[in-house]
Order: structure tokens, then sequence, then C-alpha cells
């Protein structure tokens, strides 16, 4: 049953956003459409600007430049109180001079509503802490404080709910467990959840849009699948996941673009490659390749793309092995393969060529370098929950 | 294991080591218990026989042992006027004081940014001029002829067209000397509030006002009752302040509890107001803090 929303839901629409501390820029002139009911994830590195622009639409911050809308109406020159926004602060920031109850509460009371028990004990059922209600936030767990943060801004029904990390001080089963409680929680109610995290996975898991940030401006914005597979950015490629990126140059352009590199020649579908020029990075992502025995390149489809190389590690991690395969040219390749092969896997030392279909190969432009974003990403997937 | 064995036998067994260590934490417990007993308990015993003597029937003057509980009641009868007006004027002070530094803790824990030790050093600092020195420059800045007065004259606001030697002097001295003990331990207690409760009150629709009533104020209670007690306590104390800055007719308790050991040096009843002085102040303070709730409080 829908707790919350029966009237009509609005677009958040972001225009030129921008917001200068000083003389950093910290967020550089986003426009963006949040459908109405998403769940939209924002994504990025400590200090890109994502946690300022959400602190921009819930009216805690004030904009440099730009508009902020809800449906036609503009909600820039609000403040907080007035918007019809709500959030999950990153450390809950519950009241604790109040009970839970309260604390879920507090919104309706101060906009005057007098008989608030049914909503609360409702909103109280939905994150199941009905049983809590008179406790103090210092009596509960991290993740029931959590949802009572969660409880206390979604029982205002806002037209937006913000998120800003809201997973990030939980350990990590419990924050799987609360993925989908939220996204159990949004499905019923319906409102427009807007989610920060520099956690690529709890954005690719929950949301349906995702916009990956950087440097003040989203890099690229779109179904988190279709973001992973279709990388338009050398950031986006290196921190959405891991990417094996090879610079070269185009040879010819057509339904499918050719593009020599190292001596090898890699099969581009042209509408995967965003290089406006002649010089393309060729990217495949780990996991799309078949690892092989060097005499056994026979065995791979004809017109795959192949590297040959020398196997200098193996890990072993269960799901699957990791294999880095030093080219010719010296860089280090990196290529995923499930334990699900019968026989002998590749060892240190192995000559091997390394395989895909030119369908999982996209080509960027080179402007960025090649290393753009892979630090974020890698620390990004290395943090720690407790940090 | 068994080369292990004897180096444990030849410890000491954690029990024994536990129970020594405790002991240590009493001894430490000693200088401080000794000071207590010497100037504390021993005073206020004797403090309290005093308050009981009576006048010797050989030789008037002198006070011998006895317990003459009328001292109590004769005293408090005789100088009830003052007992009551040292509570307004402490409560005076106190509201006033409260009024004063709210605002400013506010402004050195959430606004003040780099000037925060300058600001609180700067609340401190009239401190290190002598307590008496400081009232007596009131009297100065008071006097019928300085320029508060007369600016205060020209605009027809002092009913007795003056300030100095009123109960208003008196208050203001009060507020004035007290004035650190309010601010510090609001500011300790503002500092402490997390500035996202503030944020998240706006936006869970508090306005400014609502927000301050709901999150800022509670959260802050702590500060404010150990201000008001730091301030009210040794206000109603006081006799410097009515001795300097007021008139006859604006005495203290503390003035005529002065007044009887040093001048009449009718010790019983002084003993006995400064014991009754005591007592109602326990009493007032003890259910200011049940009332206030701070207990509570994180």
């Amino acid at each position: 049953m829908p707790v919350g929303v029966s009237r009509e839901v609005e677009d958040l629409r972001l225009v030129n956003l921008t917001k200068q501390f000083g003389d950093s820029t910290a967020v550089d002139g986003i426009s963006i459409t949040i459908p109405a009911g998403s769940f939209f994830a924002l994504l990025g590195a400590s200090g890109c600007g994502k946690t300022t622009t959400l602190r921009m639409v819930a009216g805690l911050e004030d904009p440099s430049a730009g508009q902020i809308f809800i449906g036609e109406k503009d909600i820039t020159q609000l403040r907080a109180f007035q918007r019809p926004v709500n959030t999950v602060f990153q450390s809950y920031a519950l009241f604790p001079h109040l009970d839970i109850y309260e604390n879920v509460a507090f919104g309706l009371r101060r906009r005057g509503i007098k008989d608030v028990d049914l909503q609360v004990k409702r909103m109280l059922d939905l994150v199941e802490l009905s049983a809590l209600a008179r406790r103090k936030p210092s009596q509960l767990s991290g993740g029931q404080q959590q949802r009572v943060a969660v409880a206390r801004a979604l029982i205002n029904q806002p037209d937006v709910l913000l998120l800003d990390e809201p997973l990030g001080a939980l350990d990590l089963k419990l924050r799987r467990q609360m993925q989908i409680e939220l996204k159990r929680i949004q499905s019923e109610v319906g409102t427009t959840f807007v989610h920060v995290t520099h956690d690529q996975e709890e954005a690719m898991t929950m949301a349906d849009t995702v916009a990956v940030m950087n440097a003040g401006r989203i890099e690229q914005l779109g179904h988190p699948a279709d973001v992973y597979e279709t990388p338009h950015t050398i950031f986006v490629a290196n921190f959405l996941g891991q990417s094996n990126l090879i610079a070269g140059e185009k040879l010819s352009s057509g339904e499918v673009v050719e593009v020599r590199a190292h001596g090898l020649g890699f099969k581009i579908p042209a509408k995967r490659n965003v290089a406006p020029g002649s010089h393309v990075v060729v990217g495949v992502r780990p996991e799309k390749m078949t690892v092989l025995d060097a005499h056994d390149e026979h065995k791979l489809p004809v017109g795959h793309n192949r590297i040959f190389g020398v196997v200098t590690d193996v890990s072993y991690t269960g799901v699957s092995t990791q294999y880095l395969v030093q080219t010719p040219w010296d860089q280090t390749i990196i290529a995923f393969e499930q334990n699900s092969i019968v026989g002998d896997r590749s060892s240190v030392g192995d000559q091997v060529v390394l395989g895909w279909a030119p369908e999982h190969t996209f080509g960027l432009d080179p402007a960025e370098g090649v290393t753009s974003g892979i630090h974020e990403g890698v620390s990004a997937l290395e943090s720690d929950p407790e940090a | 294991m068994a080369p292990v064995m004897p180096a444990i036998a030849n410890t000491p067994n954690i029990a024994e080591v536990s129970q020594r260590k405790s002991r240590v934490a009493y001894w430490l417990l000693i200088p401080g218990l000794a000071w207590l007993a010497f100037f504390f308990v021993v005073p206020l015993v004797t403090l309290f026989m005093t308050s009981l003597q009576t006048e010797s029937t050989t030789s008037p003057g002198k006070y011998v042992p006895g317990f003459q509980l009328s001292n109590y009641t004769d005293a408090i009868s005789e100088y009830w006027p003052q007992f009551l007006r040292s509570f307004l004027y402490a409560g005076l002070a106190t509201g006033f004081a409260l009024l004063i530094a709210y605002p400013l803790a506010y402004f050195i824990a959430f606004k003040a940014g780099n000037w925060r030790s300058l600001m609180l050093v700067l609340v401190v600092a009239p401190s290190f001029a002598s307590f008496l020195l400081r009232t007596y420059a009131w009297k100065t800045i008071l006097a019928d002829d300085g320029a508060v007065t007369s600016t205060l004259n020209s605009m027809h606001l002092l009913p007795d067209g003056r300030i100095l030697n009123t109960g208003i002097a008196v208050v203001a001295g009060l507020t004035y000397n007290f004035l650190p003990f309010m601010v510090l331990p609001l500011y300790a207690a503002l500092d402490k509030v997390d500035y996202r409760l503030i944020e998240a009150g706006n936006d869970l629709y508090g306005s400014p006002q609502q927000v301050f009533r709901k999150v800022t104020w509670p959260l802050s209670m702590p500060g404010v009752v150990a201000g008001t007690l730091l301030t009210f306590i040794p206000a109603a104390g006081d006799f410097i302040n009515a001795e300097l800055l007021g008139s006859t007719k604006d005495k203290m308790i503390g003035n005529v509890i002065q007044t009887n050991f040093i001048e009449f040096r009718d010790y019983p009843t002084a003993s006995a107001l400064s014991f009754a002085l005591m007592a109602v102040i326990l009493v007032m303070v003890l259910s200011y803090i049940r009332r206030s709730g701070t207990e509570d409080l994180v």
C-alpha cells in the first residue's frame, strides 16, 4: 500500500546551477532534469561537487548562479524550510533530545499539524521501528538511526527526497540490506529520490539513472548499465568499474571504425565511438575478454579484437579469476574470467591471447589523458565504510 | 606448557593487583578530602554552632554555646526585606546576564570563525582587574554628572533623576560582574551543538525561530542551567555591589551579614542569616535543576 503521495509529483530541474567558494568552483553550471518518481544517483569522488549540489537543492547552500525548479515553480530563492524537499543527512542529524516518535513528527509539527499520531505510526511501521518509538536516538544502532532519518524526512511527503551518502556510516552487510530497504521504500512512496554517493556499486544497484560527476560537472548521465557498457569519457571508463584503454589512430570510418595501435587492428562499432578526431582510445571492460593460450588463437571467433601478452599475475577471487597480462608495449591489461571453465587456467609466465567482440569495444576521445578517473575510481572501490 | 608455569606462579595474582590499584585511587582522594574537611566542613559546623549561641547572662556582649533557635526566627523577621531584595536583585541580574550572554555566546560559537579565541579572551579579560576595582569603576560610569546619567536624564528616562545609589545601579553592577560566568558555560554548551542539527531543523520546515525554540535552546539547556546557577548563587550573597553602588535602601542580605559580623559583632545573628541563605539557595537550586530536567540531556 503506498503510504504517502497521492498528489502529482513533479520533475526536479537544475538550470546552469553553479556554486563558487572563493576562487574555486565546486559546481560548474549543471543543467539536468530529474524525472518525477525516479531514483537518481549522483556519483563522484569526494570533492567533485555532488554534496554541494544536493545542499543547493535542499536550500542549505545558496547557488552562485543558476536556478532550481520543481515542475514550473522556481524554488531558487526559497529558504530551506519553505521548500518541498527533505534531506536524509550523512550523519543522520537526529535530534538527540527528542525521542524517535518526536523526531519523526518534527516536520509535521513545524507546519502546524496537530494530529500527527496516525501518520507517525504509519511511517514508523514503514521503516519497521514502531517498537522503538519512545527510545532516544542514542539508544539505537546505526541502521536503526538511518531508518529514523529516512522516516523523519519521508513523513513530510516531499516532492524530492535528498539522500547525502546515507549509508556511508554503515558496515558492508548492513549497507546491502539498507540498499534493498531504501529501494522498497522508494517504490512504495513514489517520491523522487536523489541519492549522493561515492560508492559506484551502490549507485548502480539502486538508481534508475546515474550521473557521474567530476570537478563540478556531470560527465555522463544515463541508465547504470548504459553508462557502464558505453562510457563516454575516459573518466567514466576508469571511475565506474575498470577499463583497459589503448591509445591508437583511426584507419577507416563507416559502420565499423578500425583503429590501429601498437601494430594491432581493433574494430569498434561507429555508434560506440565518441572520439571526434583521428586519435582514438580503444576501451574494453576486463570481464568482456576471453583469456586463451596463445596457441589456441584460432579458437577465437573471426573478427574479434585481440591482444597478445604474458601473464604476470593470477588472482583467484572465487566468482572469477583476475589476470594481469603484460603486452609487448609494456602495458598491463586486466582481464576477469568467470570460474566456469573446465580444465587448466592460465598461469604466470604463460603466453596468452586476449580476445573480445567488437560490440564490447568503445572508442573515447584521448583529450583527458588515459589515467583520468583512475585514482578516484580505485579510492572509491577501496573506501572503508568506517572512514 | 610446563616451563611457563613457574613464571605465572611468581607473578602476583590478578585480584591482588587490582585491589592494590583501587587502594591507590583512594589515596589520591586524600588531599581533596582534607581540604574539604578543614576549609568547608569544619567552618560549616562552627558556623552552625555559632548560629545557635546565646548571649551570656553574666557578661553581656559575650556569646556562649547554646541551642537558641530564636536566633533564626528573629533574624529572618527583622531582615526579610533584605532577604527578598537579595533574591530579587540576583534574579534580575541573572535574567539580564542571560539576555546579554546568550546572543554573545551564540555568536562566538557559530559565527565568530577565526575571531572565536579573541572574543573568549575579551569576555574573560575584565576579570584580570580586581572585582572591587571594577565595581568602583562602575561608580564613576554611573555617577550623577557622568555621561550615562546625563544622557538618560536628557531623555527623561530616569524617574529619580539618577542611577548611582539606586537599585538599578546594584543590578547593573551584579549583571556586569557575573557576566563571564554566564557566557562561558553557555558558549561551552552551544559549541557542542552540532550545526547539522540546526540545518536538519530548517530542512524539516522549521523557521529560524522555531528551530531556535525546538532545537538550539533545548540543546543549550545544560549551559543555561550552569550559567544561571553560577550567576545567581554568588549574586544572591554579594555585598560589594550593594555597598558601593546602592543606597541604604538597597542593602542586600550580604550587607546585613557583613554588618552584623564586623560592626555589631552579633555573631549568632550573622551566622543564622548565613546559614538560612545557604539553605534557601540550596532548596531553590535543587528545585530548579529538577524542573529544568537537565539530567535528561546529553
